[in-house]
């Protein structure tokens, strides 16, 4: 069996395919269906999560490398039912469209100002090209980044 | 997917024992490369050695040289103090390569030993590719070739290395420490990867089971400048379709100390010695700049999709020898 603390729980998971990755199995064994599966390749950001504090792919982590570490999920960022003010400034923003991306784009738009890189509209754009918006709803999302940042930028 | 058994190795000795023992064995480190691959059926290793909580991560200096953990991952390596400092076209390329997530995932010697982005080598149903299947032949020296080789290239393979970080890495004589099951060894980095020729599936002189444990840097002259540049089809996140790396050394109005390697088009991260040698001792300006780029582009192996990049990657060079010698004109 493999513990993995998602949200700050810890779940007992019996990983019989070492296949398994860390977004098969937020999404198909622990019923956390915010991260989305886009590329499943590296290449969109849509399955992006925090371990240990740090943005990562969960579709190029094994679930099994994952045993001890912190992860966060969009699930796990609003307290007691409040959203996050990184979740509010994108619904204010309509920073999407289709929403498939939205949960990759706010988990890494969170890590983004916790590492001091939303300095600029420039320093945002550059900083968040690892998050693809097929709807383009790019202005919107650098609008709401930009109002987080300004205000302090929240909890992480 | 294949399956695949899952280790977590416990200490070096273990992992490299592991895979060593077992020829279709690999390391797991970063896996943005290795699962990437697996998950397209180019590579199908009956077992991952996972080797991210070995000690094998961090930046210390010692003496002129910087020391660099194998594991320590992109990021790291951008933020450390004497990078900024001393290593300007280091951290440029690594900031210019990959995305964030990636870069908080990929490791250095992993960054070292990624596998070309050819994507006649990524899909299995493609039947000619040397570098994947030996003897079959190359898909893309008849293909969509735009992002390839243009250096060091064969008839038997254009495959480009697609590394950014190698390139000032090459420039500064980085050396590989290496450890396997017979002990460990140390390897510049300028004879690391080795060219096609007729065996393109050959990439680098490790042997199965040896384990970069880190990369040492040499830290170049007090007072020396340099940049990275690199031309791209979208402004982040993408590979290169050129880049160049310079670190130079000015004194008295002249280039006293140059170190010159190009990105985007060789088939190993390509120093460019003919450049250097053309640019030491030499006023910097244009004529200079423009026979060193001369100098490193002789006798390109260019198909039609890859013919542009001989005045691109010249370009390319010219530019950043102007932005980092300071002199434009």
């Amino acid at each position: 069996m493999t513990t993995l603390t998602v949200n700050g729980v810890d779940h007992r998971l019996d990983l019989d395919d070492a296949r398994v990755t860390l977004l098969d199995a937020l999404r198909d064994r622990l019923g956390l269906t915010g991260t989305k599966k886009g590329c499943d390749q590296g290449a969109c950001g849509a399955c992006t999560v925090m371990a240990d504090g740090k943005r990562i792919l969960s579709c190029l982590t094994l679930a099994a490398q994952c045993e001890g570490r912190e992860i966060i999920t969009i699930e796990g960022l609003g307290v007691d039912g409040v959203l996050h003010p990184m979740q509010e400034a994108f619904v204010r923003h309509d920073a999407f469209q289709c929403g498939y991306c939205t949960s990759g784009q706010i988990m890494s738009a969170v890590c983004l100002l916790a590492e001091g890189r939303a300095g600029s509209d420039a320093d945002i754009r550059e900083f968040m090209s690892g998050n693809l918006c097929r709807c383009g709803a790019y202005p919107n999302i650098v609008a709401a980044i930009r109002e987080v940042a300004g205000a302090g930028g929240g909890h992480a | 997917m294949r399956e695949f058994a899952y280790f977590r190795a416990a200490d070096v000795g273990q992992a490299v024992a592991t895979v060593a023992a077992d020829p279709e064995a690999s390391y797991l480190a970063g896996g943005t490369t290795q699962l990437d691959l697996m998950k397209d059926g180019v590579l199908e290793p009956d077992q991952l050695v996972d080797i991210t909580r070995l000690p094998l991560r961090g930046v210390v200096r010692e003496g002129d040289t910087l020391r660099v953990g194998a594991l320590t991952t992109m990021e790291e390596l951008a933020a450390d103090p004497t990078v900024a400092g001393r290593l300007p076209f280091v951290r440029e390329a690594l900031l210019l390569g990959a995305s964030v997530q990636l870069r908080n995932m990929a490791t250095i010697g992993g960054n070292l030993l990624q596998r070309t982005r050819c994507r006649y080598f990524r899909d299995p149903t493609v039947p000619a590719c040397n570098k994947r299947r030996p003897g079959t032949g190359c898909a893309a020296i008849a293909g969509a070739a735009r992002m390839h080789a243009i250096l060091g290239a064969s008839e038997h393979c254009i495959a480009l290395h697609a590394s950014d970080l190698a390139v000032p890495l090459v420039a500064l004589d980085a050396i590989v420490r290496v450890r396997g099951a017979d002990g460990e060894r140390s390897i510049p980095l300028t004879d690391f990867y080795l060219l096609p020729g007729d065996t393109p599936d050959r990439e680098n002189v490790l042997v199965h089971g040896e384990l970069i444990t880190a990369v040492d840097v040499p830290l170049p002259a007090e007072g020396t400048r340099s940049g990275y540049l690199k031309v791209r089809d979208r402004a982040s996140y993408e590979f290169a379709l050129t880049s160049a790396g310079v670190a130079l050394l000015l004194d008295g109005g002249v280039i006293v100390e140059a170190r010159v390697a190009l990105g985007g088009v060789g088939t190993v991260p390509w120093r460019a010695r003919e450049a250097e040698d053309i640019l030491r001792g030499a006023p910097p300006g244009p004529a200079a700049f423009r026979a060193a780029a001369e100098a490193a582009l002789r006798d390109p192996f260019t198909v039609p999709g890859t013919a542009f990049k001989v005045e691109l990657a010249k370009r390319t060079l010219e530019r950043a020898l102007r932005t980092v010698s300071g002199v434009t004109s």
